[in-house]
């Protein structure tokens, strides 16, 4: 049996391992690999995500186990010395001695720690291993013991630079950012997206210095400062290099393996060194002159290497190596594709740049304005997967190139993915082609996201392909005539809305029985909150009703805080509250010791209710005439109202009365996600009733209607329904369309995002609402008409029930209290001790 | 302090109960749902799978974010294996092994559940 000797564990070597592995030929071989950190490979690119959980073991690519179940034989924390190539014999740091028949090296590389004084001082660190980061970590956290506004460098703008800027923020220290270069991520970027990235790091807290060399490290044992010219001192307690790589390529060296001048071990398009026997991966190999610090191109020779071993000599590393990259760098995205820096000889550039949102986009075009060469994208990177396949398929493009890159051009400039040639390659950690992904799915039978994911691991390393590679799924699915089908979960083979309408046309009320007679198996937390809302807005059942079924927030009708403790919000309409409630909500408050906020929804949350003091709670604020605010539901949240022409000077209709108005008829609704109304008494919009699932807004001649408006992650102003109604027509067209957002829309799907799935879109909305095109309007008001008149406040129900009352207790065996509760004080309230 | 709380909870297997706790009659859990049960100083999720007639017992300290609420959340199926969703951020684990069915969260601890005479027990090794 021969034998394959692997050195290094990181991402390229673990690769290496996976690759060969997934050929039946490896079984003819013993395979051994060497690591010398003490734990297998873990996923560096992902460094910074162990400061937010401290998790080693997440990060790892596979558990040792992995390494087990295939017959690797892994070795970690043991490094090797010397390879003696006359022998074939490789020898350890414990001076063991290992027989190969053939050798990779997959020995990465090491930070760059440049040449200057003072750098060997306390609290100088390099940023490249977990050990380095909890030696950071530690040492923050000393810092910050004596001295909370503590400062800490980065030196380097580089990706890894910002990434460790990024990781001293999260330890608590000011971070400052030193680059040499008069631009951050100098080889990426070019001047201009490099300011807007600035900018927006700014904003963020970052303090970033430019064209600075540092001349010496200062303090006498431990650092204190970095001194770049005679007087331009920078006061920091702690420094991160991020100068760059040098490639671990000692062994090579030493065993007269052909060497780059400055450094890097040569490889041929084989991976070969100059000796047959030994190959070289990842960081340490010097392709082309050129050595490759992504992850792609790594795992590329990681597979040509193990072709080769393994007899398949036709698998060579590509001439070119595409190193398009695009990354979530703090929150910021920043890509850049192909050329992105070209000179105007080559081609033209088209550039859009929006400072104010901290946007850059820049395409590279052939002179002929045919082709794309490369670009740079900042701040948003959505169109990263597209352009890059224009990119490297040499797609044609609009004949107006900034068609590519100009925000919100209708439908868009590419085509569908499906038009990309088959042999484009979508995942490129995975080196995975249009043709394999479609034929995984038209050949191989798979049919989600998933299975074509696990078949042909698209998607799976880096998962910035993913959406491209979902709509291949869907659309060679619908190519092949096939229903794509937005199945519920396991347990119900049916849409959201063909349950609607099953649980509508068959008058089923009981979740056992829907699943007895139209699911399989138990339920799960996927289906239940989905049949409890369908229940509830079909029948507008309350929550108490099957209480298992609810998510836990509408099964206690509370919202379930971090600690485990509830918040209690009482309906206050439109946002209009007397003083006399003003006072019996802050007695209430008082008295059960409850932190106290207003909420983005202009009324009052009150915090830190433990399970049994929320009966008690709502007892007296129904005695004082409250009612539920259902802020725990997906329902009607709040309708937000300006002060209106009751006070307001420029208001032209009283948007309070209509806030409160319309805020009793839909409340207690619940629908396929929570929705928010806003009312405004002018255009200046003070009600920002734009921002709502429906809004009103005042305006001469009557109100206009807004609709699939929502703040949050992906905001969207609503678009407009009608224009100039008067107030019955204008809650009219409002109940329809919610009526019909609540029939069609899929579970857990706002209004802006149903909108935007709709076919036809505001025009079909319109059609149905106003024009009646379905001719299902008189069932729409109907339904909402029954809505309005059945409406029961829950917690009355509750608390006058003794059944559902007992729910209350957060022991059913002792009536004492959960002792794990803990509170510290902030700004004279209290809070949850914050999570470790 | 809660940090060391996890280590209070360790799977029990049917095989070394020592001690059968009678915790409280069967209609104190909901049908197809959870409830809380104090034992010594141990808080324990009981679960009444009345779909399938069988019951389960585990922690009810949430190993993600170590807070007392396991048996507040939705329990279920995942291709047939039992599950209990955390109501916190909806991670689930089996209730025959504890494992994290849906991330690679640390494993809950299960206990062995036995009725007897409408009464609902859980099983301790100490």
């Amino acid at each position: 049996m021969k034998t394959i000797i692997v050195v290094g564990n990181g991402m390229v070597g673990y690769k290496f391992c996976e690759k060969l592995v997934a050929n039946e030929e490896s079984k003819a071989f013993k395979i051994i690999v060497f690591g010398e950190e003490p734990r297998p490979a873990y996923d560096r690119v992902h460094l910074s995500e162990f400061f937010a959980n401290q998790d080693a073991k997440a990060l790892e690519m596979a558990p040792v186990e992995w390494y087990i179940e295939n017959n690797i034989e892994l070795i970690i924390s043991e490094r090797i010395t010397d390879i003696q190539r006359a022998n074939k014999k490789i020898s350890t740091v414990k001076n063991r001695e290992f027989s190969y028949d053939y050798l990779v090296l997959a020995t990465g590389s090491s930070a760059f720690v440049p040449p200057i004084k003072g750098v060997e001082k306390e609290g100088v660190f390099v940023y490249r291993t977990i050990e380095d980061l909890e030696g950071m970590l530690a040492y923050a956290a000393k810092l910050k013991d004596k001295n909370p506004n503590a400062r800490a460098a980065v030196l380097g703008g580089g990706l890894l630079g910002l990434e460790a800027g990024k990781a001293v923020m999260d330890m608590g220290l000011e971070p400052h950012i030193v680059e040499f270069a008069p631009k951050l991520m100098p080889r990426q970027l070019d001047s201009r997206s490099s300011q807007v990235l600035q900018l927006k790091l700014e904003s963020i807290g970052l303090n970033i210095h430019l064209s600075k060399a540092t001349n010496q490290i200062l303090g006498e044992h431990a650092i204190t400062g970095m001194e770049f010219g005679e007087d331009d001192v920078l006061d920091v307690e702690m420094l991160v290099i991020s100068a760059g790589i040098r490639p671990r390529d000692e062994l090579g060296k030493s065993c007269d393996l052909e060497m780059g001048v400055r450094g890097g071990i040569v490889v041929d398009n084989k991976m070969q060194t100059s000796d047959e026997n030994i190959y070289a991966i990842g960081e340490v190999a010097l392709y082309n002159q050129m050595i490759y610090g992504l992850v792609a191109p790594g795992y590329e020779m990681a597979n040509v290497a193990v072709a080769q071993i393994l007899g398949k000599q036709e698998t060579l590393m590509a001439a070119e190596i595409d190193m398009s990259t695009k990354l979530k760098l703090i929150g910021v995205d920043v890509a850049s594709f192909g050329e992105p820096f070209m000179p105007a000889a080559k081609g033209h550039s088209v550039i859009f740049e929006n400072k104010t949102q901290h946007l850059y986009k820049r395409i590279n075009v052939s002179l002929d304005g045919k082709k794309l060469l490369g670009g740079i994208l900042v701040g948003d990177a959505s169109d990263y997967n597209m352009l890059h396949q224009v990119y490297l398929n040499s797609m044609p493009i609009p004949e107006d190139p900034s068609q590519l890159i100009l925000p919100a051009s209708e439908g868009g400039a590419f085509g569908s993915a499906m038009d990309l040639p088959d042999n484009a390659v979508v995942c490129s950690c995975e080196n995975v082609t249009k043709g394999q992904i479609c034929c995984s799915v038209s050949d191989d039978g798979n049919e989600t996201l998933k299975d074509v994911a696990q078949a042909t691991k698209a998607s799976t390393s880096c998962g910035g392909c993913k959406p491209m590679v979902d709509d291949l799924v869907k659309e060679t699915l619908k190519s092949l005539g096939k229903v794509v089908k937005e199945r519920i979960c396991e347990h119900f083979d049916y849409s959201r809305q063909e349950l609607y309408d099953i649980v509508k046309m068959k008058e089923i009320k009981d979740f056992d029985l829907l699943l007895d007679t139209h699911g399989t198996g138990n339920g799960c937390e996927t289906c239940k909150p989905l049949a409890a809302s369908l229940f509830a807005s079909i029948f507008n059942e309350t929550a108490n009703k099957q209480e298992t079924i609810q998510d836990s927030n509408d099964r206690y009708l509370a919202n379930i805080q971090r600690n485990g403790t509830y918040s209690v919000v009482p309906r206050v309409a439109g946002g209009e509250i007397s003083p006399k409630q003003l006072i019996a909500m802050g007695r209430i408050g008082n008295k059960y010791d409850l932190y106290t906020k207003i909420t983005g929804g202009q009324r009052i949350v009150m915090f830190g209710a433990q399970l049994h003091e929320l009966p008690l709670i709502w007892e007296e604020l129904i005695a004082e005439g409250f009612e539920t605010g259902q802020a725990y539901g997906k329902s009607l949240r709040t309708v937000k109202s300006c002060v209106g022409s009751t006070w307001c000077r420029y208001g032209l209709d009283e948007s309070v009365s209509f806030a409160i108005e319309i805020e009793n008829r839909y409340k207690g609704i619940r629908s396929p996600h929570k929705f928010k109304g806003g009312v405004s008494g002018c255009i200046r919009e003070c009600a920002e009733a734009r921002g709502k699932d429906f809004g009103f807004i005042a305006v001469e001649g009557g109100w206009n209607i807004y609709i699939g408006g929502n703040g949050g992650a992906n905001p969207k102003h609503a678009v407009l329904l009608a224009e100039k109604v008067d107030k019955e027509t204008a809650i009219k067209y409002a109940d329809r369309y919610l009526m019909f957002y609540i029939r069609t829309a899929q579970p857990l799907m706002r209004t802006a995002a149903w909108l935007d799935k709709l076919e036809g879109g505001i025009d079909y909305v319109k059609d149905v609402v106003i024009n009646d095109c379905l001719g299902i309007v008189k069932q729409l008001d109907e339904e909402m008409q029954f809505m309005v008149d059945t409406y029961k406040c829950e917690w009355t129900e509750a608390v006058e029930n003794p059944e559902i009352r007992a729910r209350y207790t957060h022991f059913v065996n002792s009536d004492e209290e959960d002792k794990n509760i803990e509170f510290v004080n902030l700004r004279e309230q209290k809070m949850p001790t914050p999570w470790a | 302090m809660l940090d060391t709380l996890l280590k209070d909870y360790s799977t029990v297997q049917l095989e070394s109960v020592t001690v059968w706790f009678k915790a409280a009659e069967i209609s104190k859990f909901p049908k197809n749902g959870g409830a809380c049960v104090k034992y010594k100083e141990k808080q324990i999720a009981v679960f009444n799978f009345s779909r399938q007639d069988k019951w389960y017992a585990c922690q009810n300290l949430s190993p993600e974010k170590k807070e007392m609420v396991l048996s507040r959340g939705m329990i279920g199926d995942d291709n047939g294996i039992p599950k209990i969703a955390c109501p916190l951020h909806k991670k689930t684990f089996s209730l025959e092994t504890g494992e994290n069915l849906n991330g690679d969260l640390d494993p809950i601890a299960i206990y062995p559940v036995k009725i007897e005479d409408n009464f609902v027990y859980i099983g301790f090794s100490e």
